[in-house]
């Protein structure tokens, strides 16, 4: 049978709370509402995977909190490292929060179960991390929190094994598709709209308060070291509802993704002791970071090979350099990066012990997305207009806590905290906040579109559009980015986004259909594109991982905002600004 | 190089009965199995339905047979199964479509394993819990499941016996029986002494070979039956 798909009538569903992604921070959003609105209360986790698929799992090296267990270390190192490691465009407001609540929130995570390596002493061990400096810049310190070089997997199964103890409700495989808007545009979110994977039915979950924790949008690009499943979905549909996007032109590309296949080898494997070096046998870092060498932020390191690259001194004068970790020794690269060393084993048959390793810089982590207040309410003009009952934690939202570029391990940090102070802001705002109401017209036109979908057998596949989408993006809104290049970036993302108007499907059926979402999700990154290049191609300087070889320098006399991209009632991209919060640290140049 | 791809298809929507499907692609030595479906997905047939997500072995999503061994389709590369390579779902869960099963029954044992720590008390210091490092050692191992089903589903005591807690749900038991940090040790225990529990084990050894983590998943069902052993005697 040829399913026309979803039925006219949506499944309704009532809770107290929505959490839209199981990753750190929507689980750890839920345990926070089971815990403040009482055992009884009905909170629901949808995602379109199985919580413990969420890409949190794939987090390597650490979570940082300066606990000085290992060694001298206070919170307002990590402050200002958060700062200078975002190049100044973090909000020094938000960034104090974390670093802040970093220590008690890694202390509420290992009596949660959190399995951390020990120090002899029995305390929580520490290792260093690129950028984690000691008293502003003087030396690396041990910050990073780690379980072996698996922390994001052991703190994913951690906060999922916790919300299974405190009966949290789960939507497993429920594709979110729409917010629930009652008052239309300019007000509240009453609930989600979401494709049941199994059966192609629709359902609508309703609550006062919706949390998006939907994650990042790397597969925007061709090499990167996202899962699949990493298609902005929460992103792109705030900005479909005509909501702000922050900081879209910012995102990173971490060093050391493996060579042509873009996962991630850890920044740990450099905290522990490994370095870089380019065809000529030099450890190049030496030159661009004179003090933090290879633990320089990811930024300066992503571009120093690929100057070396472009300067001739890859390997045998190729796209890669390698990365050195001969002389950690069996034990470290056995016991402290056991993932890591059976990754290169598995993947490339070399074994880093007698091998030197290839790597190039690999799209990893979206600064921008969904601008929110620092208890993650999201602010629907990205200034000052809260959307009542709506909330985003996680890569999806931007606080902003990693301005211009991430620092290694504050990502698994900015889940956990922001996570946590979702649920409580949720939990709290909940009983001021009117009844949910459904959105039939959003009902209307998600089922029209779907039923649009199903039935398409004319045009191109998803996978051709998405593959051009992909390559375009990761040559022009890459590591080094031009005018040029981004104007022609952007015209050819709209090109892709007309000819994915039409894609056709070759499964019509009901059942687990995977060439449907597979078509949702490349609408979704090509939104999320559109605002990036947009944003990207605006911003006349080079701030952190937005790097223009037409405009090197950082210009704080004009840059010193974020970019604000919104979807006009034309379809147009309209980009607008706000300062940067400056509360301590006076821009500096930036030296590692 | 070629490759002759041969996948299990059943669709219950239009097939009457599993049969199997055999595509010709062409693929690098160093891709992974995950690499050609995607090449028949993406490419040839819209319809052959799969999970997966991570693509290099830590999310767990995409466990299926290859060649007749429990996998992770992306931690296999083409050149250790070349020239054929037959990929048909895991054995022991009812196929939904293709490659995907249904996963409720593996979860529903993963949760009544109690697959979380039990100790609401904190420290009077309101710090860390104190574990040695040889402490944690004791549950290091288990601790790295990613729940991809591969041990269970090739277990032989599954397959005739569908109540059998199975492989996984005892490596999940026994990640907190072994934390020195957990208060519910005896009743851990007694949730894995029942009939279908970790006594059902016949050391098979299925279960190590299949598991992608490489845990010691005997080792471990062995320990858990130690201390079950350990507690009745004294």
């Amino acid at each position: 049978m040829v399913g026309r798909g979803p039925a006219a009538v949506p499944h309704i569903h009532q809770h107290d709370a929505v959490v839209v992604g199981a990753g750190g921070a929507g689980l750890y959003a839920a345990l926070e509402l089971k815990k403040d609105l009482g055992a009884e209360s009905r909170v629901a986790v949808i995602s379109k995977l199985y919580p413990t698929r969420s890409h949190t799992g794939a987090a390597q090296g650490g979570v940082c909190a300066a606990l000085g267990n290992t060694e001298e270390d206070h919170w307002q190192w990590h402050w200002f490292d958060t700062v200078k490691g975002g190049d100044y465009l973090v909000d020094q407001d938000a960034a104090e929060i974390m670093c802040r609540d970093a220590a008690p929130t890694i202390i509420d995570l290992e009596h949660l179960g959190m399995p951390f390596n020990r120090t002899p002493e029995g305390l929580i061990d520490q290792r260093r991390f690129g950028g984690h400096t000691r008293n502003q810049g003087e030396a690396p310190v041990r910050r990073a929190c780690y379980a072996a070089d698996r922390t994001g997997h052991a703190i994913l199964q951690t906060l999922y094994q916790q919300c299974i103890r405190r009966e949290v409700t789960f939507a497993d495989e429920f594709q979110v598709l729409d917010l629930v808007m009652p008052d239309g545009a300019d007000g509240r979110v009453s609930g989600v709209i979401a494709l049941e994977l199994a059966t192609s039915e629709l359902h609508v979950f309703l609550a006062p308060v919706v949390l998006f924790a939907t994650g990042g949008f790397g597969k925007i690009f061709q090499v990167t070291s996202n899962a699949h499943t990493l298609t902005g979905d929460g992103v792109a549909i705030a900005f479909r509802r005509g909501l702000a996007l922050e900081d879209m032109e910012m995102f990173q590309f971490h060093p050391t993704g493996m060579y042509k296949l873009g996962f991630l080898l850890s920044e740990a494997m450099r905290g522990e002791g490994g370095f870089l070096v380019n065809g000529q046998g030099e450890r190049f870092m030496e030159r661009y970071a004179p003090t933090m060498k290879d633990l320089a932020s990811r930024d300066v390191v992503s571009r120093s090979i690929y100057q070396e690259i472009a300067a001739g001194r890859g390997i045998g004068g190729g796209d890669f350099v390698h990365l050195d970790v001969r002389h950690l020794g069996a034990d470290v690269l056995e016991r402290k990066l056991p993932d890591m060393t059976g990754f290169i084993r598995t993947y490339f048959g070399l074994d880093p012990l007698h091998d030197l390793v290839p790597i190039q810089p690999t799209a990893h982590y979206a600064m921008g997305g969904i601008p929110t207040d620092v208890d993650a309410r999201v602010l629907g003009d990205g200034i000052a207009r809260r959307v009542p009952g709506f909330y985003a934690a996680g890569e999806c939202a931007c606080v902003s806590v990693h301005g211009a570029n991430r620092l290694g391990t504050n990502s698994l940090l900015d889940i956990l905290v922001f996570g946590r102070r979702a649920g409580k802001a949720m939990a709290g705002d909940a009983a001021d906040l009117p009844a949910p109401a459904r959105d039939l017209e959003a009902e209307a036109r998600i089922a029209g579109t779907l039923a649009d979908l199903l039935t398409s057998d004319r045009g191109e596949r998803a996978a051709v559009v998405r593959d051009e989408l992909q390559v375009e993006m990761f040559r022009r809104c890459g590591v080094y980015r031009t005018g040029p290049d981004l104007a022609a970036c952007r015209s050819e993302v709209a090109g892709l986004r007309e000819r994915a108007r039409t894609v056709r499907l070759d499964d019509h059926g009901s059942r687990y259909n995977t060439d449907l979402a597979d078509a949702i999700e490349l609408g979704f990154l090509l939104d999320c594109a559109e605002a990036a290049v947009t944003s990207a191609e605006a911003r006349t300087e080079s701030r952190g991982a937005h790097a223009r070889q037409d405009f090197p320098d950082r210009d704080d006399v004009n840059w010193m905002r974020h970019s604000l991209a919104r979807r006009s009632a034309s379809g147009k991209v309209d980009l607008t600004y706000k300062p940067v919060v400056v509360t301590e640290f006076q821009p500096k140049p930036r030296v590692y | 190089m070629d490759i002759e791809l041969r996948i299990r298809r059943y669709n219950p929507e239009a097939d009457q009965a599993p049969h199997w499907e055999t595509y010709a692609v062409t693929a690098d030595a160093t891709d992974r199995v995950l690499d050609l479906l995607h090449q028949v997905k993406w490419h040839t047939d819209g319809t052959l339905t799969f999970r997966r997500s991570c693509a290099h072995g830590v999310c767990g999503s995409d466990a299926v047979l290859i060649n007749g061994q429990n996998r992770l389709a992306c931690q296999v590369l083409v050149r250790d199964v070349a020239p054929t390579v037959s990929v048909e779902p895991v054995a022991g869960l009812p196929v939904i479509k293709d490659l995907l099963v249904d996963m409720e029954g593996f979860w529903a044992k993963y949760r009544a394993a109690m697959p979380y720590l039990v100790n609401d008390d904190v420290p009077a210091d309101g710090l860390e819990r104190r574990q040695s490092a040889a402490d944690r050692d004791l549950y290091e191992d288990t601790s790295r499941c990613i729940l991809c089903a591969a041990c269970t589903t090739a277990c032989p005591v599954f397959w005739t016996n569908p109540d059998y807690v199975g492989p996984a749900a005892i490596v999940n038991a026994h990640r907190f029986i072994f934390d020195s940090r957990d208060t519910a040790h005896e009743e851990r225990l007694e949730l894995m002494a029942d009939a279908d529990g970790v006594w059902r084990c016949r050391t098979v050894f299925n279960c190590v070979e299949a598991c992608p983590r490489g845990i010691n998943i005997t080792r471990a069902i062995l320990e858990v039956t130690r201390q079950i052993t350990n507690v009745e005697a004294t």
